[in-house]
């Protein structure tokens, strides 16, 4: 396997190593974060997918064992590629973070004993996410060989992707600076802070969007691209799950809504190719189609404000069997033929 | 077997005081409770809804347009029946401000709420919201219940924040009680009095060693404002600790029930089932399960594969006919006109049929894992719900009508 196998393939990502996902909640955001991971992965490469709320939606969408705070692999890709799994969790990170820093021994379990872990990671505005994000900006920094240094050392993961907040929260999330700015005004968790920030403005990230062509999830949508573009975060692209197929042709549909279609002639179709047409069925049949229709409108609607957006955008299409492993694999592909990956 | 939850019973029983609704993130909470108001309001009670973070078009339906932390009457009910309906969504660090106030000297409310740390707290610590919501819901209580005689609201309907995990407004009352007032901000809040005890000296080298390492990573700004909220938080202490015990027997009252709403996709079914156990080992009431977004098929009894079959018969028999010699030409267009848009229908409906069929098994799949919760499932709309119009025709699917 050639190392810069992946550079032979023009992305629309190219020279971003770390990937935000965030959607609204039910639009399929951790299954989107997963396929990416994968697509990034194929050619060799090695990609870090990570969590950040401890739901364990990362395991589940790969059916494997729960993820730990260590790092896992939990995924193949085409020609040697891997996916690690991480579920980040705070308090780990706080511990690690004092031992690397300041070589804490017997103080930490002090700290925890006495609650103050507890209070850094739940209680503390804003230090819960400055360590959730500080775990990420760690990972995407760290080189595969330790001792290497300078621009030319190899990175430990070529990509990063992480399943983030539903977009609801995810500005505040991503914003550490912001969250922290009133309260430490110097000191270490300002200079992470800031660390953070500087690489999530930076042209090496972008926050992906997961939507559905529904009201609002697209509305959502929407207001989280303004937002990160207010506090100059990198927008990226937006992703349209669950796209349903076209079916009926364009004519075909205005008649339904217009109710225009003939009841008799589906009648006698149907009994052409033995289908007992009764009335109820046909007019089961030709009620579907007005729902149908109605369905597209709205979702063409919805389409639209989203082209209005200027983002690159995938389309995903909605898996008849439900998301499992395999709808992964097949997801990864999709984003990989649209050049999202 | 399939119990089926009684919507029109629950609301109709005066037994009922409070409704949680409580699920995943976009599953239709806020509709649900919205929903479940409305018609409550309609057959003759006295509603307030108490939203979270309502999507915009569905607040402006209920006439919220300011997040004021004030139940306002919503215009427009059929109130035929005696009833009404109140809505407010929750400004958490206005009632968190509300309840320093009302546990505090004025000096010291002003001097807390001054102070960066419980500003940053007030506004943005994860559990905030959620313990502010339980704590609203507490006061709406208080309030309905001001004269017996004739209360204000006889029902309050509550959705849950879009939490991280949908149990922490469960927890958060709790954790932020358990942490106002544990032991480690006391040692913080008051290091000269507590180094006066003997049991502490014990500790006083560890208790140096983790102040100092606190110092160093929060910085000694932050600790020292930290301190000074604690110090003035002082007086409150039992008093949080109360309002947390208070707020989870409300919870656990008979006058109180849950509904857990979810939609029929795996992970959100799989957080309802998280839920479901876990009401029962808390002992919380649950009245049962919402199943949104069902997706149902109006041509009945023809299935996805004979569909699909039939349609693809279709395209055969076209074929033959078309090619088959002698036929006039207009006619031949006019006939594989209708039957393509028939093999369309045929195929359209195949789609439905198995997403509906794919809805269907994976509710089956969760009542059998959970037998004997009455449920309810609600047909998926073909457009979103933003008027009364459509909360009223949830409603009525959620009775089963």
């Amino acid at each position: 396997m050639a190392p810069d196998a992946g550079l032979t393939r023009d992305t629309d990502w190219d020279g971003v190593r770390l990937h935000i996902v965030t959607g609204k909640g039910g639009t399929g955001k951790t299954t989107v974060a997963a396929a990416l991971a994968l697509a990034l992965a194929s050619e060799g490469r090695r990609v870090l997918l990570a969590e950040v709320e401890g739901r364990q939606g990362i395991s589940q969408s790969f059916d494997v064992a729960p993820l730990a705070a260590t790092e896992a692999r939990i995924a193949h890709a085409a020609h040697g590629g891997e996916v690690f799994g991480l579920s980040v969790d705070a308090k780990a990170a706080l511990l690690e973070y004092l031992q690397m820093y300041y070589k804490l021994g017997r103080a930490g379990g002090m700290l925890e004993k006495f609650g103050a872990i507890d209070f850094a990671t739940t209680i503390a505005p804003g230090v819960r996410d400055v360590l959730l994000t500080g775990k990420v900006y760690e990972a995407v920094r760290r080189r595969r060989d330790h001792r290497a240094k300078g621009p030319g050392a190899a990175p430990a993961y070529d990509a990063v992707v992480v399943d983030a907040p539903p977009t609801g929260r995810v500005v505040r999330f991503l914003n550490v600076n912001h969250e922290v700015a009133d309260l430490a005004k110097v000191g270490p968790i300002r200079s992470q802070a800031n660390s953070i920030t500087s690489m999530l403005k930076s042209p090496q990230t972008a926050v992906h969007l997961v939507t559905l062509l529904e009201e609002m999830p697209v509305q959502e949508t929407v207001d989280t691209i303004a937002e990160l573009r207010a506090v100059g975060m990198p927008v990226g692209g937006v992703v349209v799950n669950q796209v349903r197929e076209e079916i009926l042709s364009k004519d075909v549909l205005e008649a339904a809504s217009l109710g225009a279609i003939s009841r008799e002639e589906v009648a006698t179709d149907l009994r052409r190719v033995h289908v007992r047409a009764t009335d109820a069925l046909v007019d089961g049949l030709l009620s579907e189609a007005r729902d149908h229709a109605e369905r597209v409108a709205l979702e063409r609607d919805e389409a639209e404000v989203i082209a209005g957006l200027g983002r690159p955008t995938y389309r995903l299409p909605s898996l008849s069997e439900g998301v499992d492993a395999n709808g992964i694999r097949e997801m990864a592909e999709t984003l990989m033929v649209q050049g999202m990956a | 077997m399939v119990t089926v939850l009684d919507i029109d019973a629950l609301l109709g029983d005066p037994q009922t005081r409070i409704i949680v609704c409580c699920g995943a993130g976009g599953v239709g909470k806020t509709t649900t409770a919205a929903a479940l108001g409305l018609r409550a309001a309609e057959s003759g009670r006295r509603v307030v809804v108490l939203t979270i973070d309502p999507a915009r078009r569905l607040a402006q339906s209920l006439g919220l347009t300011t997040l004021d932390n004030t139940p306002r009457p919503v215009a427009d009910i059929d109130d035929t029946s005696g009833g009404s309906l109140d809505a407010m969504m929750l400004d958490m660090k206005r009632t968190f401000d509300e309840v320093v106030e009302a546990h505090s000297t004025p000096e010291k409310a002003a001097q807390i709420l001054a102070n960066p740390f419980y500003q940053a707290v007030s506004s943005s610590f994860a559990g905030t919201q959620e313990y502010m919501a339980m704590e609203k819901l507490g006061q709406l209580r208080l309030e309905a219940d001001l004269d017996p005689d004739s209360p204000r609201w006889d029902l309050i309907v509550v959705d849950t924040p879009p939490s991280r995990s949908a149990l922490d407004f469960l927890d958060a009352p709790k954790r932020l009680g358990s942490f106002l007032d544990g032991r480690f901000i006391r040692i913080l809040a008051a290091p000269a009095k507590a180094g006066g005890r003997a049991y502490v000296k014990v500790f006083s080298a560890g208790v140096n060693a983790a102040t100092k390492t606190m110092t160093k990573v929060l910085g000694g700004q932050m600790l020292s404002d930290v301190q000074t909220f604690v110090a003035a938080l002082d007086t409150m202490f039992g008093g949080f600790r109360k309002r947390a015990d208070h707020t989870y027997a409300l919870l656990s009252d008979r006058t109180t029930t849950f509904i857990v709403v979810a939609a029929p996709e795996r992970d959100a079914l799989r957080e309802a089932s998280y839920f479901v156990d876990r009401l029962d080992e808390e002992g919380m009431p649950l009245a049962g399960l919402v199943i949104n977004r069902m997706y149902r098929v109006s041509a009945h009894g023809l299935s996805a594969a004979r569909a699909l079959g039939a349609a693809e018969e279709l395209g055969d028999e076209d074929t033959l006919s078309s090619s088959g010699a002698g036929s006039s030409g207009d006619l031949e267009s006019e006939v594989s006109n209708h039957a393509r848009i028939t093999q369309g229908l045929l195929r359209m409906h195949a789609v439905q049929a198995e997403v509906a069929d794919r809805h269907e098994s994976l509710a089956k799949r969760f009542m059998a894992g959970h037998p004997g919760i009455p449920m309810v499932e609600v047909p998926a709309a073909s457009g979103d719900i933003h008027d009364l119009v459509g909360l009223r025709a949830v409603g009525g699917a959620l009775a089963g009508q």
